[in-house]
């Protein structure tokens, strides 16, 4: 691993992550507006946001402690390490030896118990119903989660990162069945995790059907925009995430800087391609109750649990 | 160093004589006890790094002739870092209470240092139960008489009850005789290997409570003052998991069968959910802390497990790396739960209540100490970059990496094992966001809550230190590991050398998982930092105005905090989880009574919930007590002439077991 160039391919990782992760926040707007027969605001849209958040206003609630005003900050910052954490285009960056999924997991678990804290900090009721809805849903899409890195962890022998996708890219492992249900069982955690439909309706203006937004009710401005765009950059880092595990294919070696183009298109490709399913997803899905979502999650749980299963089955037991 | 320590233990005691002679100084003594656990701690980690710790004393005096074997190797040494540290700021805080049975506070740190100095059987007991009897008394003198008696009526039966147990584990596994480098030399197999492990689980396994023993902590750590709850959490519970490394682990032999790791395991995974679980229920500050520490206490036991089990089948880098996870929880659970348990008496000293129903807001009053239990409990919650994350990534990367041990049950086990912490994981975290939230953050749900203050500078520093040192060491891990390093070689023949370094812990020397702290957090700390520039650098209007609560109107005048009741709290933040998880693990249930027509008591609403180990498991052995106690008194009701005969008989008995004994 030649490391300026490792070095340099994380410092364009980094400037792709800051620009698209808004940019693809627009695009799942767009196309689910499309497919719902709107128009839809332009893909620049989310960019304009942040922006207009940034130079507005903050107000803060009059109990506000210290609490919500760095919380934001924490949350955009553990975002953004999660997301440089994760390969984009290109496999080697200099951060590949950290790039480590339990290490992602915990970052954002740390993003939940700093929003966590700042709904609580005013003292209102709404971040309330988050806390406790999200309390609920993550003790059933944490364990699958983990078995999710289980079945990785005996394919690759490593939850590395970069060395899983090299693995799945390189090893002649066939398709595998494991793969499939690990895949399943994660996209349901991620959309839990991101509280997207149908578990949680981040574009509706009823406050009880948001998982997320329900606990961003109180803050305003720069605080919200940071928020914001700690959402997208953690939106962007599940997709990156499922691409580099489940389409590792295309993606370039850091060293060879001339194959990097190659790798950034079929980056973008396959990143359109997910957020294009979710879209087309969504559109057809309402949102669950409450109280059904532990059951998806208990299927999630299952399949993942499967996926262990077939691997210990087919490496056959020592 | 065993004669410093062993001048330290003397110390410890003196405190607790002079303090109980001259009882108007003990704010001196506790200090200058405080100071001594200091310098114990220091000195313990200077020999760490300096000199590999391996020292065996023969005491001329002691019992029967034999004498007491003093010893300490890299195993002990480690454990008393963590003891010695939470001693020290524990003693210090509790300079200022008073109570009848203070000079009892250094006596019982006494007995931990003793416990884990022990170089024979009878020095262990001894150690373990002057702890127990120590910490016992302090509860039954602390706080309203009848819970204090109920809840010591408890803890003292779970005691007597485990040191019973033990007692029968160390004279099967062991004999009676002989000191451990003799039972180090012969170590049992066969059935009573067999007996050892269930006995030693069992007894030391409810002193550290490991399920199915473990219901009684979260009843009897948070009766006792805040500083000895905090030792009884931070520091007894992991003394009592020495007890079970150093039996199971050290003395038992180096090639116990593969299986004996699983009860470890199984009793640690469902101490992770259990513990975690009874955390989001419970609605006093200490004892969503008690709870916690079942749930850390678990994930310790199924390190412990994968190590034993690890070491059985000739992986020592396996087994060292699970052995190292454990360490470190022992070393950072310490801290932070005493860091914890000092915050909540501190709330309770300053805000007049433990219970979060009647708490709120305190952040406002509290600044330091807010910021100081974020940090214990973004810990305690794993959180990165905190020292529990470094720890529990050890854990599950043991778990992670070791899916072809023996039999396909156990391969199946650890699966299931490594869910369950998972799960247990992101209840933890819930548990500690509702801690924190409902105590600290909010508005305050109690008038009383607005008169708290923060805490004296001195306390504050306590705290402030205790939450820096778990910081470091989550940001250094390998500083720690590097502390464990004599304990890890002395148990697995390996350690982590090559493999936990200054900048993170790694699976293997090259390739494999690898965590990096310090990257972790300098990215993190850049990012965080240029934000905060762009914040300062352009500042934007900000202003203060009543909370948008989407729209809902102002309260009224007469409620200075706003109505209470839409703020959600202790309960509120549970009932979604209570209603899935609770109603099959704790039976819970929303209760409504209703008076009948024309009563005129109010209709109440509440949730109830109990723990069922509590009922089944618990009672019995209660029941047990009772039944003997009864059969007890019947002595105090005889005739002069049935006292002389049990006399006699005694005097008889005695003679008989005296001649046989002189005859083998």
């Amino acid at each position: 691993m030649i490391p300026l160039e490792g070095l340099l391919a994380w410092l364009l990782h980094a400037a792709l992550v800051a620009f698209a992760a808004p940019v693809l926040t627009g695009f799942t707007r767009k196309l689910r507006a499309n497919l719902q027969g709107r128009r839809g605001a332009p893909l620049l849209q989310s960019w304009r946001d942040l922006v207009r958040l940034w130079r507005k206003e903050t107000v803060l609630a009059e109990n506000a402690s210290p609490v919500s005003e760095y919380a934001p900050l924490v949350i955009l910052a553990a975002s953004a390490t999660a997301a440089l954490l994760v390969p984009s285009f290109a496999l080697g960056m200099t951060t590949a030896a950290t790039s480590d999924l339990l290490l992602i997991a915990g970052l954002f678990a740390l993003c939940r118990g700093a929003m966590a804290l700042a709904a609580m900090d005013a003292g209102t009721w709404f971040g309330g119903i988050g806390i406790s809805r999200e309390s609920l849903l993550s003790f059933f899409a944490e364990p699958a989660l983990l078995l999710v890195f289980f079945t990785l962890a005996l394919i690759a022998g490593s939850t590395n990162l970069d060395h899983i996708a090299d693995t799945l890219r390189t090893g002649a492992l066939g398709l595998r069945v494991s793969l499939g249900l690990g895949l399943a069982a994660a996209i349901t955690v991620g959309l839990t995790n991101l509280g997207r439909l149908p578990i949680g309706n981040p574009a509706t203006d009823l406050e009880l059907a948001m998982l997320h937004e329900s606990m961003t009710l109180e803050f305003s401005g720069r605080s919200l925009a940071l928020i914001e765009a700690g959402a997208q950059l953690r939106f962007f880092t599940w997709l990156a995430l499922l691409a580099a595990i489940f389409i590792p294919f295309g993606i370039a070696p850091a060293g060879d800087i001339l194959d990097w183009p190659r790798g950034l298109l079929t980056f973008g490709a396959k990143i359109l391609l997910l957020a294009g399913t979710l879209c087309l997803f969504e559109a057809g899905t309402a949102r669950m109750r409450i109280f059904r979502v532990p059951e998806l999650l208990g299927i999630a749980l299952m399949l993942a649990l499967l996926a262990v299963l077939f691997l210990f089955v087919s490496q056959g037991y020592t | 160093m065993l004669l410093v320590l062993l001048a330290i233990v003397a110390a410890l005691i003196g405190a607790g004589v002079a303090e109980a002679l001259l009882p108007r100084h003990g704010r001196l003594v506790r200090t200058v006890a405080a100071a001594i656990c200091l310098a114990g701690f220091t000195a313990i980690v200077l020999d760490l790094i300096l000199v590999l710790p391996n020292e065996t004393l023969l005491l001329p005096f002691g019992p029967l002739g034999i004498g007491i074997t003093l010893a300490l190797d890299g195993l002990s040494a480690f454990f008393l870092i963590g003891v010695f540290l939470a001693a020290a700021a524990a003693l210090f805080v509790a300079r200022d209470e008073t109570l009848a049975a203070a000079p009892l506070i250094p006596v019982f740190v006494a007995g931990m240092v003793i416990t884990l100095l022990a170089g024979d059987g009878f020095t262990l007991f001894t150690g373990f139960e002057t702890m127990s009897a120590a910490s016992w008394l302090l509860i039954l003198s602390y706080g309203p008489p009848l819970p204090a008696a109920k809840a010591g009526r408890l803890y003292m039966t779970m005691a007597i009850a485990g040191a019973l147990t033990l007692l029968a584990a160390m004279a099967v596994g062991f004999g009676v005789g002989g000191d451990f480098a003799a039972w180090r030399a012969a170590p049992p197999t066969g059935a009573r290997a067999a007996g050892l492990l269930l006995l030693v689980l069992i007894g030391a396994g409810s002193k550290a409570g490991l399920p199915p023993l473990h219901g009684w902590l979260p009843i009897a750590h948070p009766a006792a003052p805040a500083p000895v709850s905090a030792m009884m959490s931070g520091a007894m519970t992991k003394v009592a998991l020495y007890v079970i490394v150093r039996l199971l682990f050290d003395l038992a032999g180096p090639n116990p069968p593969l299986w004996w790791g699983v009860p470890l395991i199984v009793m640690g995974a469902l101490g992770v959910l259990l513990g975690a679980a009874r955390a989001n229920f419970e609605s006093d500050i200490k004892a969503v802390l008690a709870s916690s520490t079942i749930e850390n206490i678990g994930v310790i036991a199924v390190a412990l497990g994968l190590a034993l089990t690890a070491r059985a089948a000739h992986l020592p880098l396996l087994a060292s790396l699970a052995l190292g996870a454990a360490l470190l929880h022992v070393l950072g659970h310490g801290i932070n739960k005493t860091l914890m348990f000092l915050i909540a008496g501190a709330v309770d000293h300053q805000a007049g209540s433990r219970r979060l129903d009647r708490l709120g807001g305190l952040v406002h009053f509290m600044p330091v100490t807010t910021a100081c239990a974020i940090a214990g409990a973004a810990s305690l919650a794993a959180l990165p970059p905190m020292i529990g994350f470094a720890a529990i990534w050890m854990v599950f990367q043991g778990l992670l990496t070791a899916p072809r041990l023996g039999s396909f049950v156990l391969q199946m086990l650890i699966p299931v094992a490594a869910t369950l912490l998972a799960g247990g994981g992101a209840l933890a975290l819930s548990a500690m966001l509702r801690l924190v939230g409902v105590t600290f953050l909010g508005r305050p749900r109690a008038v009383r809550t607005a008169g708290a203050h923060e805490t004296s500078l001195p306390i504050s520093l306590v705290l402030v230190a205790l939450a820096a040192t778990s910081t470091v060491l989550g940001v250094l891990p390998g500083l720690a590991l590097r502390l464990a390093s004599p304990a890890l070689f002395l148990l697995t023949g390996a350690d982590l050398s090559g493999r936990a370094g200054w900048f993170g812990v790694g699976t293997q020397v090259s390739g494999g998982a690898y965590y990096g702290a310090v990257p972790t957090v300098l990215v993190l700390a850049g990012i965080g930092t240029v934000i905060w520039l762009a914040l300062r650098r352009h500042p934007a209007l900000s202003r203060r105005a009543r909370a948008w609560d989407c729209g809902f109107a102002a309260p009224p005048p007469f409620l200075p905090f706003g109505d209470t009741t839409t703020q959600y709290g202790a309960t509120s933040l549970s009932e979604p989880l209570g209603r899935s998880l609770g109603v099959p693990l704790f039976d819970w249930q929303m209760a409504t009574s209703i008076p009948e027509p024309g009563e005129t008591g109010p209709a109440r609403f509440g949730i109830v919930w109990y723990d069922p180990v509590l009922r089944f498991l618990h009672a019995p052995v209660l029941r047990a007590r009772d039944w003997l106690a009864d059969r007890a008194e019947l002595i105090q009701r005889l005739t002069i002439r049935r006292t002389l005969g049990m006399m006699v008989a005694a005097l008889v008995a005695l003679l008989v077991i005296v001649a046989l004994l002189e005859q083998s």
